[in-house]
Order: C-alpha cells, then structure tokens, then sequence
C-alpha cells in the first residue's frame, strides 16, 4: 500500500488520531510550585535522555483581533535572545551538548522543548526559564525574524494550495471561534506586526501560573522538583491571567460549500468538516465515542468502512480517511475526505461518502472490525511506552488543552467502553451537514 | 551580557556524556541467519528491523517502478488471506508491518506484542514468501502510485530532485526515481512484479536487527522462521557511479511565490578516512540545525527563508553533499549568492577551532541520544550492519570524533568544497534567476 499521500485536514495541528493517554500511571507524577505552575514528570529509565518542555496556556486563538499570527510570531522571537542569552545563543548550547531544541504554536498553546542527555537537565531548565521572564528583544532581530516569519507562510501555506483550502475551509467552518483565523496569520496582519505587538503579548501571558512543564526521561520526580523550584520557583506569578473565555459558536443552521481550483493540484479531493464537540476535563464519553467513530469509518486504509466501500468495492476513490482530534479548548471538527479515482468526479465522489455513512448509520457496527480497534487501542498503550517523547507530548497537549493528569490516564479506558450503539447514535446526531462545510478542491482544468 | 554565556558553557564542557548503556549481541541462528540484537524486557513487545540491500535499482531495464509496487504489495494479501483479509488479520493481534523501497533496499520493519510473537510472525512470514499479487490489489495500489507520480509533478522540490538525480547520475539507476513513470508503471505486469520479487528479497542481502523483549535463543528461532525458506540468491547489484557536477545552475518555471531550490556537488565515501573530518565539517556549514553556517547566513542574518540545509549522504553506489531551501522568488537570487560565498569562504579560510569544538560536544552528545527506544535502536543496528561496522562501533565513535583536528577538518574542506562545482537548481519563477549554459 501506498501511504505517501499526504492530506492536511482543518487548521489544528496534525495530532494523532487515538491520543491515548497512558494507564502506566506508575510512571508519571505531577506537582504544582507555589507560584501556580504545574509539573508533570513521567520516568523511563531505559535510556540516559530527557525530554524538557515548557506548554503556555495561550496560543492563536487568544490574539486579539487584527493581530493574527502573534502567537507564532513571539514563540520565534523566544529564541531571540534575553538580558543574560545572546540572540540565538539558546539553541547553541543546547546544540553545543548534542541536543535539539525547537517550538510550536497552535490554536490553544504554545510550548518550547529541548532533548538532552539526562545529566544536562540543569541547563535546559536554566535557559527556559530564564526566558520566561528575561526577554530582551532588539528591533533589528524582530525585522529579520518578521520575514522568516513571511517566509513560512510562503513556504507552509501560499506554495500549497491544499494548504491556502484548509485555511479557507476553517474560516467557513467556524463563525464566531477563532479557530477559524490561521494559527501562522493572515499575511496582511503578519505584515504590520511590531516589536511592541510581541512584548505587550509576552508581558500578558508568558509566567508560571499560565505554563506546565513536562519532564520526561531518565529522571527521578524529587530531583526533577527540586531543579523546577530553583529555576522556575523564583519566577512571580502574572495576576493578569485569568481562565480563556474566547467567542463561541452561535447554532449553526446553513450548510456551506466552497471550492478551489488551483493550477498547482495534482489530485483534486472532497473534504467534508462538521463542527464537533471536544474533550473537557471530566467529560470525555462523548469525544470518545466520536474517536471509535472516526476509526470505524476511516481510521484504517483497508478495513474501514469508507475503504471497503469507495476504495475496494466500487473502486471510485483512491484514498480516503476519517480525522477527529478531540484535544481541544473550544468545539472542534470532525472531518471525512476523499480522493476520487481517475475519471471520477467530485460530486459522485461526495455522493458516495454520503451513501456510505447512511448505510453505515442503517447497517450498525461490524463487531470484528470494532474489536480490532479496541485490541488496538490497548496495544498502543504498550507500544507509547517506547517513545518517551511522544509521552510527554500527550500529556502536554492534554493539559494545555485543560485536561487534567487522570483525564489522559481515564482516556484509553473510555474508549474500550464505548458500544456500538453509541457510535451510531452519536453518528445520527453529530454527522449533520447543517453544521458542515463541505470543500472541493480542484484543478483550473476541471473547474472550467 | 556576554559573560554569562561563557561561564555556562565552561561549565558544560567539563561533563562529556557517557555512551548509554547498548549492548549489542550479535546472534546467528540455528539454520545460519545473522542479525543483531538489543534486549531489553521492561516493555512487552519487540521492534524488528529488515533491509535487501539493492531496493528500486535492481529494476529491470524498462521495468522501472516495479520494485517500488511489488514492496507496495506485499502486505495486500498472502497465502489464503486477501487484501482485507491479511490487514484484519495483523490488526486484530495488533501488529505492525511496514515495507518500504528506496534506491539501496526493500525495508521490512515490524513490532508486535510478546504475548503475540509467534501469531504475528507466522503472518509476516506469510507476506515474505507467499504473497499473493492479486490483480485487484495490483490495479488498486498502481493506480495509489500513479496519483503520487502526478502529484510529484506539481511539486516543485521533487521537480528539482528529479534535475538533480538526472543531472548528478545519469544512466545509472540513481538517475530516475524508484517510483518509475506513469507509462513504465502503467506498462508492468503481474509477471514483472513476480520477477521484481524473486530479484530483490533474497537471503545474500538481508540485514536483520531486533530490540525488545526478546531473548538471543528465541530470536534464533524467530530468523530461521521468518526467512530460512527464502530463495539464497537474487538479481545482481548495480554499479557504483561518479557523480557528476559541473556547477551552474538549473532553472525551471513553476508558479507560486517561492522556488525551491536544491544544491550539490560530489560528496565522501563511507570508507574514506576523511569521512569523518567532512561529516563534522558538513555539520558546521549547514547540518546542525540552527547553529550551521547557512542557516546563520541566509536565514539569521538576512531572514531569507525559513530553512536551510546541507546533508552528507553516502548511498550505497554514489556519495553527494547536497542542500536545500524554499526562498521568495525575488530573494532567490541573493539566497544562491550567500550559499556560494559561504561554500567560497569554507573552502579558502576553513572553519573556527569553536566551531570544530563546538561540532565535537554537539555530535559525541547527540550518539548516546539516537539509541532511545526499540524501534529507532532495531533501525540503526540494521544500518551499521550495512556499511560494514562492527557492533562495538558506539564504544568507540566517540573517539574517532574527539580525534578530528582543525587541520584535518580544513584539509578535507579545502579538497571537498567545490564552489566553481556547486550546482544549483531552483524551481520557481525566481527573479534574475536563469540557466547557465
């Protein structure tokens, strides 16, 4: 099989499909330092590495308007420097000991890790927090880093037109949330970004009472406190920061369609993205149950339901897939896509998916195929152990995204529970296209 | 300000870290089957790492494309299990089987719970020798590679690979990619899938590594399971070939705010003792992630774009030291300038002692950090067994790295670094950017 074809769905960060958390809850322990900031420390003794990450609890969707892209911006202007790091100086020790560093934004956080030997945890933790509070910005390095910036938008979004339509269909997808402005920007706003824009965002957000960090490793709990309380612990809380109560959607009551044609697209394809609840701390049955959904109907290129139906029994699709990502602040999106065979149109292409959902939601669950994704599911918990990285980052995002430790930990447990009976009640109810966009994009040929 | 830093980098060079604790125990099983293994048994599951050597360039002439559809192939279905058959039957015990081609291998990488070894590898060992090659299967995953071909066509940084592997290789298979073309891969039958088959999976080029939960005397009994039934011998191994650069550049209109941009010139052999001393040197002009030379330049200094890179790879028939960059089009032209005069400035003043020191801390403290999982550690032994090392070799990197000096690094990089041969290719409508004759 062929799995190169790679498609981006909405505007969130790719994540994983099943964020399972996991159970192995011996592993992981959590404190918070007196001035509001939470530890989270998960032990993997194997080798003599340590993963170091601080998530702030703020990301894209908390700019203020006409300000996109400021999030992004300030996370690239971290790395420009502080009273006591010269500009650039970070990434070079950290390099200068072998390890890596880098950082992300996203819609609802944005977080900075480093990856080095064990015994090198002292310095990263040094660095980190020292920018925490120490920014120290030249305007120069702010202009030069306005057109990396640029640049990646070119780079990211502008040079791929699958890109420029996940942005479009985000904008119609939400109404009122902000997901709906790209996490990098629009161009016009990145464009009058100022040094000011991204200290005044910096003295608003960035302190310990609004940051988790994530030690993952080689690493013992006490020792890993006892460094936070020395570097981190000194740091002041911000009484400027108060939970994130952002714009929320209104109902939604129109079905919206759009499409794009571009000279640059190879394979033109249908998206469809339904406005769908997330994961909330102490309530993630629903999200769980739209998970198994989302693997039941496309979550595997040769038994689900979409690839038994459009890819081996009528022929008419070449890829197809079904994205759900419960992690999330606000509502979020459940999507379908598909990738019509040659010769194929899009609206026969839709037609189909459509077809195929309603005999799905009529036909009920194949209970081998669901016992497949639960085995699947328990499996992953083994094998996530392997990646202490990937750990870290799930419990990252979790708490960023206002989890909580025994939320990641009840996750994979949810998911074995949910019935087939919920999975098609739940696909009655969220599978409504007066809540969806539905995108084509195609090439200039095909559209004239 | 400045001082601060050089007392926390004092501080840290005193404490060179130690090789993690890999042991690497070289296993050869009842039935003469080699590999090696990393065990380890505090999680219940196995990593399993298989590369044949010769990969998409042991297709036949005229066949191109048929390994890389035949390795595409193989988990679509085996001995009495269909397509859908054999995916619900690795899922269900919660497996995972990759297979890959690439110009040098068919790679064959798996994990699997213990408490389902023997199942999953019954069903890998299904795949590996009798794969059925259904012509429902055949017509399906073509047609999934000839939509990548098509989008590759409109994608301006495998439009410039495709320059460079034409321009640096020629007739040599290195010279066209593994995916063959939309004729060739329309062109091939079951029969030349069978023959790609029989030609690249056999025993004389099989490299096998695993870590995990597995013990030296099960994994004996795993390899000649897993592979003992295979045929001994397979098509021949292509020739090695000179790369060709003659400098210049390449352009190619494409639309969009940005060109890709790929440059190379000829690299260093694996077995070159100098290849060290160049990978270190590599590293400092434009390896090592955002301290290199090039990203300084052309993105720190003047924010150019938003990367920019340069790799040292040694393939198994050619050696190249190649670059890459995506940059808007009216910056394309001052981007090329500022990478030739850092190839210029490297290859006459030679590199800084910090540097080189700087390189050193970085490259001994980054080995011990590759060996972190089963998965990634079943992956490199499987590559250090490839170009020939032995598995003491993480005992003493190390070393060989420590024993690099400025006078070495700036002897290979005056012999290595080619300005006048440096090639450039940039696709994208980038101003005052042409062809050279």
């Amino acid at each position: 099989m062929i799995s190169t074809f790679g498609l981006k769905m909405l505007c969130r960060a790719a994540a994983a499909l099943l964020m399972v958390g996991t159970a192995f809850a011996d592993t992981v322990s959590s404190f918070k330092l007196d001035n509001g900031m939470d530890v989270v420390v998960i032990e993997d003794h194997r080798t003599a590495v340590v993963v170091h990450m601080v998530w702030y609890k703020i990301g894209a969707a908390d700019e203020s308007p006409g300000h996109s892209g400021i999030a992004h911006f300030l996370e690239h202007l971290m790395f420009q420097g502080t009273k006591d790091v010269a500009p650039g100086d970070l990434s070079k020790m950290v390099a200068a000991q072998g390890g890596s560093d880098n950082a992300f934004t996203t819609q609802d956080y944005t977080a900075y890790f480093q990856r080095v030997a064990s015994d090198r945890l002292d310095l990263v933790m040094k660095l980190e927090s020292d920018r925490m509070h120490n920014l120290d910005l030249s305007q120069k390095n702010v202009d030069t880093e306005l057109k990396v910036i640029l640049d990646e938008r070119n780079q990211r979004i502008d040079s791929d037109p699958g890109s420029l339509f996940t942005e479009q269909m985000g904008a119609a997808q939400y109404m009122n949330q902000p997901y709906g402005v790209p996490v990098i920007g629009w161009r016009h706003e990145m464009e009058t970004l100022t040094r000011q824009d991204a200290l005044d965002f910096y003295a608003a957000n960035y302190a310990p009472n609004n940051a988790i960090l994530v030690v993952a490793g080689d690493v013992k709990p006490d020792d890993v406190l006892a460094l936070a309380q020395k570097y981190y612990g000194p740091i002041p809380p911000s009484d400027k920061i108060h939970s994130r109560v952002r714009p929320t959607e209104p109902p939604q009551l129109a079905e919206r369609r759009l499409t794009m044609a571009d000279q640059r697209v190879a394979q033109p394809y249908v998206v469809r993205s339904y406005l769908a609840p997330e994961r909330n701390a102490g309530d993630q049955k629903e999200a769980a149950v739209l998970t198994m959904l989302a693997q039941l109907l496309g979550g595997n290129r040769s038994t689900s339901v979409m690839a038994k139906a459009l890819e081996f029994g009528q022929k008419i699709a070449t890829y197809t897939s079904a994205q759900y990502d419960g992690l999330s602040i606000d509502k979020t999106t459940f999507g379908l896509v598909v990738v019509p065979a040659d010769g194929v149109s899009l609206d026969a292409a839709e037609k189909a998916m459509d077809a195929v959902v309603a005999k799905f939601i009529k036909d009920g669950v194949d209970p081998a195929e669901f016992a497949r994704i639960k085995a699947q599911v328990s499996a992953k918990q083994v094998y996530d152990r392997d990646n202490t990285q990937g750990l870290a980052h799930q419990y990252g995002m979790a708490l960023a995204s206002g989890l909580s430790v025994k939320d990641v930990q009840d996750w994979p447990g949810l998911l074995q529970a949910v019935t087939p009976e919920e999975v098609i009640a739940e696909a009655k109810t969220e599978l409504d296209r007066k809540h969806a966009v539905t995108g084509w994009l195609t090439t200039e040929e095909a559209a004239q | 300000m400045k001082t601060k830093v050089l007392t926390l980098l004092a501080f840290l060079l005193l404490a060179l870290p130690a090789m993690a604790g890999i042991k690497i125990e070289e296993v050869t099983s009842p039935g003469g089957i080699k590999a090696w293994l990393v065990e380890n048994h505090d999680i219940p599951f196995t990593a399993l790492s298989i590369q044949f050597k010769g990969g998409t360039s042991l297709d036949a002439t005229g066949k191109r494309g048929a390994v890389n559809l035949m390795a595409a192939l193989i988990e679509e279905g085996a001995g009495d299990l269909d397509s859908q058959g054999f995916a619900a039957a690795r899922d269900a015990m919660a497996a995972d089987f990759k297979f890959d081609s690439d110009q040098d291998g068919v790679s064959v990488s798996a994990r699997f719970l213990t408490e389902n070894r023997d199942k999953a590898l019954d069903l890998l060992h299904l795949a590996l020798t009798k794969p059925r090659f259904d012509a429902a299967a055949i017509e399906r995953v073509r047609g999934q590679v000839l939509q990548n071909i098509a989008g590759n066509a409109k994608d301006p940084s495998a439009i410039a690979g495709d320059i460079v592997r034409n321009a640096a290789y020629g007739g040599h298979p290195y010279g066209t990619i593994g995916d063959g073309t939309a004729d060739s891969v329309k062109a091939l039958t079951r029969d030349d899938i069978l023959a790609a088959y029989h030609g690249s999976m056999a025993r004389d080029r099989i490299y096998v590594a695993a870590a995990g939960d597995i013990s030296v005397a099960d994994l004996g009994v795993l390899l000649d399971k897993l592979l003992g039934d295979l045929p001994a011998t397979g098509a021949a191994q292509p020739a090695d070939v000179d790369l060709a650069a003659k400098g210049g550049v390449v352009q190619k209109d494409f639309p969009g705010p940005q060109s890709s941009i790929v440059f190379y010139q000829a690299g260093v052999k694996f077995e070159d003792p100098d290849y060290i001393a160049a990978t270190i040197l590599n590293n400092i002009v434009g390896g090592n992630g955002f301290s290199s030379r090039l990203m300084e330049e052309v993105r720190g200094k003047r924010g150019l774009t938003y990367g920019v890179d340069s790799s040292l790879v040694s393939f198994d028939h050619a050696q190249i030291l190649e670059g890459s960059l995506d940059t808007a089009n009216d910056k394309a032209a001052e981007a090329i300038k500022v990478i030739r005069d850092v190839w210029a400035d490297v290859a006459k003043n030679g590199v800084t002692q910090k540097e080189l020191d700087d390189t050193k801390t970085y490259m001994t403290g980054a080995y011990p950090l590759r060996f972190d999982g089963n998965g990634h550690i079943a992956g490199i032994l499987v590559g250090m067994q490839i170009l020939g090392l032995p598995s003491t070799y993480p005992e003493t990197r190390n070393a060989k790295v420590e024993a690099v000096t400025l006078a070495d690094v700036n002897r290979v990089a005056a012999k290595l670094m080619a300005p006048e041969k440096l090639t450039f290719v940039v696709v994208g409508k980038a101003d005052g950017v042409a062809s050279s004759n």
